[in-house]
C-alpha cells in the first residue's frame, strides 16, 4: 500500500497521512452517503435485522447479480450515453425541416413525421457512427474502417492534454490555460520542425523535446507565480491564454519569425520531411506516430501518479495542501512540478497536431479549441490517466463522426459540443440517470428495516 | 496574600502580544518593474513630438481646451514621478505600513498617462472615447463579475459565466427580433440566464456534483446549443429571427453636460444604466442587508448557517438563479445592447475575463467592478491606439492588459482567500 520509493511515506504523522487509493481527484459526495448510511444501517439496528432475517427469504443470486448490474457504475455510464443520444435526436427532429413540415398535418397522417424524424435521427446518428467507427458502404475492409483511423487521429491531442488537465486536478490545481500552452509548443516545435536542417528522426525529436519544454515553460509560469506569490492559477493561465495567442499571430505576421517566406499569410511553411511524425498505417491512413506517443503518455502519468514518489507528493497536496505541509512535503515545489508537467503534456497536444495533423504549414488557430475540450475529457475522465484515455477516445470519435454527419446531413457539428457535455453532466450526477430510469439506489440494497418495535408491529 | 495572587495575572504572553506588522515587498517590487518598463521606453524607443488629449467632443455643451504636452519632458517626469512612488512605497515598507490604495491607483494612473503619451506621439487622444469604449467594453465584465461574486459569495463556484452571457445574447437577441421589443429581449435574456444558473445550481446542490464540472460543462452546453440552434434555425431565417433592435442612447437631461464624466456615463443606453443600479444595489445588498448576511454565511460557514434556521440550499439555489439572471441581463450587451445580430461563440471569452475579475476583485463587488473596468480600459486601448496608429505591433498593445493582469495578480493582489465553503456542497448531517 505505502511507496516503497517514498521514504517519509510509511512514517508519514496521521493527519498528514492521506489515502492512497483514491483514484477520484474529484469526490462524489452523493456517492459516498449511501454507502455510510448502509453501514449505519447494519451496525444500527442489529435486533431489527435478525428479526426481518426471520420474516424475509433472503433474496435469489439472480436478483442480487441485477441489482448489482443495474446499481453499478457501468450502467450509468451507458444510460448517461443513451441519454445524451436522446437529447440530441429531439434536437436533430425538431429543427429538421421535413419534420416540421409533417408536424403541420400531424394529426391527418401521423405516420408521415414519425417517419420523418425517424429518417433523420437514424440518418445523422448513422452518419455519426460511420464517420467515427466503420464505414459499411465501402467494398474493402482497409476502406471501410478509415473512420476508426480517424477517430484515433482526433484523439489523440484530446488525450495528450486530457492528461495534462486531469494531472492538475489531482494537484487541486485548474489548468485552463491549454490553449496557451498549445500555442507555444506548437510554435517552438514547428520552427524547429521547419527552420532546421536535421537527419531523420533526430530532427522529429529535437522538435517534439522543444514542443515539450515550450508547454512545460509557459505552464511553468502560471505554476511559479503561484507557488511564489500566490497568484490564482485560474487567472494566470487564462491570462497567458491570450498573451500567447496574441504573440503567436505577431510571429507568424513578422517575416524571419515564423511567417513563411515570400508570403504576406499569417501562416507558416510546411514542416520538413525530417520532423514530420510517420504515420503508423500507410499514406493512405492519417493517423500518426503522436498516437504511441500519447499511448506512452498515459502509463507515464499513470506512472507517475500511482508508482512514484512524486505522484504521492501530487496527491498528497491535492487532498489537502495543509496537511501535506505539515507532513513535510514542499507544496511550493509540487504546484511547480505540476504546472510543468501539465503543460508538457499539453504541449504534446500542440506537437501533435503541428507534426503529425497539420503538417503544411499552421495559423494561430492550430490549437482548434483542444485545450478547451482538454477539460471536459479530463472531467469524463474522472481526472484518472486511463479513464481520460478512455474518455479521449470517445470524444476522438464524436469529432470525427460529426464532421462526416454535418457533410452528409446537413446537421451541424455543435450537436456533437451538447451530446458530448450532456454525458459529462449524466456520468457526474448519477442519481439523476437512476431516478430517469427508475433503477434502485445502491444503498437499498438492504430492505430497509422498520423501524417499529414488536408490540406497534402487533397491532 | 493577595499580591501574590495577583502578581501572575499580567503575564508575559499579554506584554509580548504586540501587533504583529506582515510587510510585503510586493508593491515596491511590481512599482519598480513598472518603473523600469517606462524608463525602457523613454531610452529605447524616444519618441519625438507632442501628444494632444482631446478632453470633449463636438456636441458638448461646456467645451475643454485640448492638452498638448511635448512627449519627450512629459514622459520624463512622468518617470521620475514614477521612480517617486516606487521609492515612497519602498520607505513605507520597510517602516513596516502598508502601501495604501490611493498611492497604487495614482501610480497606475501617472503610468498610464506616460504610455499613452509616448504611444500617442504626434496624435491626438480622444479621451472621452477612450473612455466611452471602455465602459461599453466593460459592461459585460461587470454583470458577469456581479454574477460571479454572488455565485462564490453564496457558496457556488460560478464557471459558467460564459454561458450565461451566452444564454442571454442568444435569447435578447431572438425574443427581440420576433417582437421587436428589446425591452422584451431583456426579460427574456434574463430568464435564459437564470436557466442556466438553476442548472448549475440544482446540479451541484442536488446531485452533488463538482461545481467546477458543472460550471465548464454548462459553458460546453451552452456554446453547442446556440451554435447549433444558429446554423440549423437562425442563420436561414435571420431576417426573423436574427435582427435584432438595439437600445437607444438615453442622455441623462443635467447630468449628460458635465464635463468629460458627463458623455462618459450619461449619454448610454438602458442596459448601462441598469448596470449602475445593480452595482450599488450588489453592494449594498451583500454587505448591509438581512440578505447579504444570510447569503454571505451560507458561503462562509453554512453549518452555522443552518444552526441558526438559514435554509442553506434554498438559499443557494436562489442566489444563483439571480446571479445567472444577472449574467443574463449582461449577455444582452453582446445583441440588443449594441444592435448585433446573434453570432457563434460571440461572448468570445468574456466571462473567463469576468472570472478573473472576480477573484482580481476579491469577491468584493465594488473592486470586481474596477477590475472589469480595467479589462475594458486595456481592450478599448488597444482599439485607439490602433486608430491613432502607434509604433508597437498590435498583437502586443493587445496582450498589454493581460500581462498587467498577470503583474498585478502577482505582484499587489498575491494570495486571496475566497468565501470559505465556496465549491463544496452542503450536506446536512
Amino acid at each position: 500500500m505505502s511507496d516503497p520509493q517514498h521514504p517519509d511515506a510509511a512514517g508519514t504523522p496521521g493527519p498528514g497521512k492521506p489515502e492512497l487509493d483514491i483514484d477520484v481527484a474529484i469526490e462524489e459526495p452523493g456517492a459516498v452517503a449511501p454507502d455510510e448510511e448502509i453501514a449505519a444501517d447494519g451496525a444500527g439496528a442489529p435486533g431489527g435485522t435478525a428479526q426481518a432475517g426471520a420474516d424475509v427469504p433472503p433474496p435469489s443470486r439472480w436478483h442480487t447479480m441485477l441489482h448489482q448490474i443495474t446499481t453499478g457504475n457501468a450502467i450509468i455510464s451507458v444510460l448517461a450515453v443513451l441519454l445524451a443520444l436522446l437529447v440530441g435526436a429531439i434536437m436533430i427532429a425538431f429543427t429538421d425541416e421535413r419534420v416540421q413540415e409533417t408536424a403541420g398535418y400531424f394529426f391527418a397522417r401521423p405516420g408521415d413525421m414519425l417517419f420523418a424524424i425517424w429518417d433523420s435521427v437514424s440518418g445523422a446518428y448513422a452518419a455519426l457512427f460511420q464517420g467515427s467507427v466503420y464505414n459499411f458502404r465501402r467494398d474493402t475492409f482497409l476502406a471501410g474502417i478509415r473512420p476508426l483511423t480517424e477517430t484515433l487521429t482526433f484523439a489523440t491531442p484530446l488525450i495528450a492534454g486530457g492528461l495534462g488537465v486531469a494531472l492538475a486536478f489531482r494537484v487541486g490545481m485548474f489548468n485552463i490555460g491549454g490553449r496557451g500552452q498549445m500555442l507555444i509548443a506548437a510554435s517552438v516545435a514547428g520552427w524547429i520542425g521547419f527552420g532546421f536542417d536535421l537527419p531523420w528522426g533526430l530532427h522529429m525529436l529535437v522538435a517534439l523535446v522543444g514542443g515539450l519544454i515550450g508547454g512545460a515553460l509557459w505552464a511553468g509560469i502560471a505554476g511559479l507565480l503561484k507557488a511564489r506569490t500566490g497568484a490564482h492559477e485560474v487567472i494566470v493561465t487564462i491570462m497567458l491564454n491570450y498573451v500567447a495567442f496574441y504573440l503567436v499571430s505577431w510571429m507568424l505576421r513578422t517575416p524571419g519569425l515564423l511567417q513563411a517566406p515570400g508570403s504576406s499569410n499569417p501562416k507558416t511553411p510546411a514542416m520538413k520531411d525530417t520532423a514530420i511524425f510517420p504515420s503508423l498505417l500507410g499514406p493512405q491512413f492519417n493517423l500518426h506516430f503522436g498516437f504511441i506517443l500519447v499511448i506512452l503518455a498515459t502509463v507515464v502519468v499513470w506512472w507517475i501518479l500511482s508508482r512514484s514518489s512524486l505522484g504521492f507528493r501530487f496527491r498528497a497536496v491535492g487532498e489537502n495542501p495543509n496537511a501535506a505541509r505539515v507532513a513535510g512535503i514542499n507544496v511550493r515545489n509540487m504546484y511547480v512540478y505540476a504546472m510543468l508537467i501539465s503543460g508538457a503534456l499539453l504541449g504534446l497536444a500542440g506537437v501533435s497536431q503541428v507534426l503529425g495533423t497539420v503538417t503544411t504549414g499552421f495559423t494561430a488557430g492550430i490549437d482548434a479549441g483542444i485545450g478547451f475540450d482538454a477539460i471536459t475529457v479530463a472531467l469524463l475522465g474522472r481526472s484518472t490517466p486511463w479513464g481520460t484515455f478512455i474518455a479521449g477516445l470517445l470524444f476522438g470519435a464524436f469529432k470525427a463522426g460529426g464532421f462526416s454527419m454535418q457533410a452528409a446531413e446537413g446537421v451541424p457539428i455543435e450537436i456533437v459540443l451538447v451530446v458530448q457535455s450532456l454525458i459529462v453532466l449524466f456520468i457526474a450526477a448519477p442519481p439523476l440517470v437512476r431516478t430517469i430510469f427508475r433503477l434502485p439506489d445502491p444503498a437499498s440494497r438492504r430492505r430497509p428495516v422498520p423501524n417499529v418495535s414488536q408490540e406497534v408491529k402487533v397491532k | 496574600m493577595s499580591a501574590t495572587v495577583q502578581q501572575p495575572a499580567p503575564s508575559p504572553e499579554i506584554v509580548t502580544l504586540d501587533t504583529t506588522v506582515v510587510t510585503s515587498w510586493k508593491a515596491p517590487i511590481a512599482f519598480a518593474v513598472f518603473t523600469l518598463l517606462a524608463l525602457a521606453l523613454a531610452v529605447f524607443a524616444p519618441q519625438d513630438g507632442e501628444t494632444t488629449f482631446r478632453l470633449s467632443t463636438q456636441s458638448d455643451l461646456i467645451q475643454l481646451s485640448e492638452i498638448t504636452v511635448p512627449t519627450m519632458p512629459a514622459l520624463w517626469t512622468t518617470i521620475v514621478l514614477l521612480a517617486i512612488a516606487t521609492a515612497y512605497s519602498a520607505v513605507l515598507v520597510s517602516s513596516k505600513r502598508r502601501v495604501p490604495l490611493w498611492l497604487i491607483v495614482v501610480f497606475a494612473i501617472l503610468f498610464m498617462f506616460g504610455f499613452l503619451t509616448w504611444a500617442a506621439s504626434g496624435a491626438a487622444i480622444p479621451v472621452i472615447g477612450l473612455l466611452f469604449g471602455s465602459l461599453s467594453l466593460a459592461v459585460p465584465l461587470i454583470y458577469g463579475s456581479l454574477a460571479g461574486v454572488i455565485g462564490e459569495r453564496v457558496g457556488v463556484i460560478n464557471i459558467a459565466i460564459e454561458g450565461q452571457l451566452l444564454a442571454g445574447a442568444f435569447t435578447a437577441a431572438v425574443v427581440a427580433s420576433l417582437t421587436r421589443q428589446p425591452l422584451l429581449g431583456l426579460l427574456a435574456a434574463m430568464v435564459a440566464g437564470m436557466l442556466v444558473g438553476m442548472v448549475l445550481a440544482v446540479f451541484s446542490i442536488k446531485y452533488f456534483v463538482d461545481q467546477v464540472i458543472v460550471g465548464v460543462v454548462l459553458n460546453v452546453l451552452v456554446i453547442g446549443l446556440t451554435s447549433f440552434f444558429f446554423s440549423q434555425v437562425l442563420a436561414p431565417n435571420a431576417g426573423l429571427l436574427n435582427t435584432p433592435p438595439r437600445f437607444e442612447r438615453l442622455p441623462i437631461p443635467v447630468l449628460s453636460e458635465i464635463p468629460i464624466i458627463g458623455p462618459v456615463l450619461f449619454r448610454q443606453t438602458l442596459v448601462v444604466y441598469l448596470m449602475y443600479v445593480a452595482v450599488a444595489l450588489v453592494y449594498v445588498g451583500l454587505f448591509h442587508t438581512k440578505w447579504g448576511l444570510r447569503l454571505r454565511a451560507v458561503g462562509e460557514h453554512p453549518q452555522a448557517a443552518d444552526t441558526v434556521g438559514i435554509k442553506v440550499n434554498r438559499t443557494r439555489f436562489w442566489n444563483v438563479a439571480l446571479a445567472g439572471a444577472i449574467a443574463g441581463l449582461g449577455g444582452t450587451f453582446f445583441t440588443i445592447g449594441s444592435g448585433i445580430a446573434f453570432n457563434k461563440e460571440m461572448t468570445a471569452g468574456a466571462g473567463f475575463i469576468a472570472l478573473a475579475a472576480v477573484i482580481f476583485g476579491q469577491w468584493d463587488p465594488i473592486k470586481a467592478t474596477l477590475a472589469a473596468l480595467l479589462f475594458g480600459f486595456a481592450s478599448n486601448l488597444q482599439n485607439t491606439l490602433s486608430v491613432i496608429g502607434s509604433p508597437v505591433p498590435s498583437e502586443f498593445m493587445l496582450m498589454l492588459p493581460y500581462v498587467v493582469t498577470i503583474f498585478a495578480v502577482a505582484g499587489l493582489v498575491g494570495k486571496v482567500r475566497g468565501p470559505a465553503a465556496a465549491g463544496k456542497p452542503y450536506i446536512k448531517s
